[in-house]
């Protein structure tokens, strides 16, 4: 009997081994709260879509520290971004600084938005100079029983 | 005009087939250091195996050196690792060990277990240093030279291949 339980308990064993121990946040609220803010804005590079503030990593476990450490240290927010900046590059920065290399990534979806109004205007002016023959009827305007002229109706 | 209407769809197709192929090649996970041409960060670490031995960045200025980040727990380090012995044996450079995130026993036990391809490994136990550097794959491996300058960054395993195609020439280069 004994045996049994033992072998059901086994599979917590294992819980046991994964569960982590919370990290020990700041005594100061205002400064973790501080910090978190800024550690939103930076991408976690061990796991490239979550910012430093949700992952689990530990690479962000340590940045989250620094970031800290900064913080408490007197340092600005953007000074903070700076560090991070100056060791991991622009691509840690979830809102990346407007400059050469980056100029497609900030006009690319303007430029595509304008190309594709600019289409979608050509065409509905062409449609506006078209016979309106070349239309399919409305529903309403069947139902009225009054199909546009030479439009041929069939179920 | 009329030939437009067919081209045109054509055009894109193509353009967008060749933003997808490069797409494809490239590995998000390579991140282009901001690091590379600039001074290498400053540091102060004790060595692996002896705590009491401190080596700094001044103490490494004047030689073209390599800057290898490995762990015991890292598992890519051991697919890395009989290379780095290799290169090792043909004393090319002064390869320097940063132990990241390690501990002295498992870092000391699993280089008697797979052989110290380093001059020495220096102990970097909260990764401070490894952040300064930009770590977050470990291994990485950096090419520092004469001047203390940050010339080559690996990030991942180093391979035969790249050692052939990328560091023996960038070597040529620096001490040439």
């Amino acid at each position: 009997m004994a045996r049994w339980i033992a072998l059901l308990l086994m599979p917590l064993l294992c819980l046991a081994a994964v569960a982590k121990e919370a990290e020990p946040a700041s005594a100061d609220p205002v400064l973790e709260a501080r910090m978190l803010r800024v550690a939103a804005e930076l991408r976690c590079l061990v796991c490239q879509n979550q910012t430093i503030a949700d992952s689990h990593s530990g690479l962000a476990e340590d940045l989250r520290r620094e970031v800290r450490d900064q913080l408490k240290r007197g340092a600005s927010d953007e000074q903070v971004v700076q560090y991070m900046t100056d060791r991991y590059g622009d691509f840690v920065r979830y809102r990346p600084p407007f400059k050469g290399t980056t100029a497609v990534l900030w006009i690319g979806p303007i430029v595509l938005l304008l190309i594709g109004l600019t289409v979608l205007a050509i065409v509905l002016r062409r449609r506006t100079r078209m016979a309106p023959e070349l239309f399919e009827p409305d529903e309403d305007e069947l139902r009225d029983g009054a199909p546009a002229p030479g439009g041929e109706v069939s179920r | 005009m009329k030939s437009l209407k067919f081209v045109l769809p054509l055009v894109v197709f193509v353009v967008l087939v060749g933003f997808l192929a490069v797409g494809l090649k490239l590995d998000p996970r390579e991140v282009p250091s901001p690091l590379i041409g600039k001074p290498a960060p400053g540091f102060a670490l004790a060595r692996l195996d002896d705590a009491g031995r401190t080596i700094r960045r001044e103490d490494m200025l004047g030689k073209v050196w390599m800057l290898n980040v490995w762990a015991s727990w890292c598992v890519a380090c051991r697919d890395e690792h009989p290379h780095l012995v290799a290169f090792a044996r043909t004393k090319t450079l002064p390869i320097i060990g940063l132990n990241y995130k390690d501990s002295r026993p498992d870092g000391m036990g699993w280089l008697s277990r797979f052989g110290d391809p380093y001059d020495m490994s220096l102990f970097d136990q909260d990764g401070r240093v490894g952040i300064d550097f930009g770590v977050y794959g470990v291994p990485e491996t950096f090419i520092i030279d004469k001047q203390g300058v940050i010339r080559f960054k690996q990030i991942g395993p180093v391979t035969p291949a790249i050692i052939e195609t990328r560091i023996v020439p960038l070597l040529k280069e620096l001490n040439g």
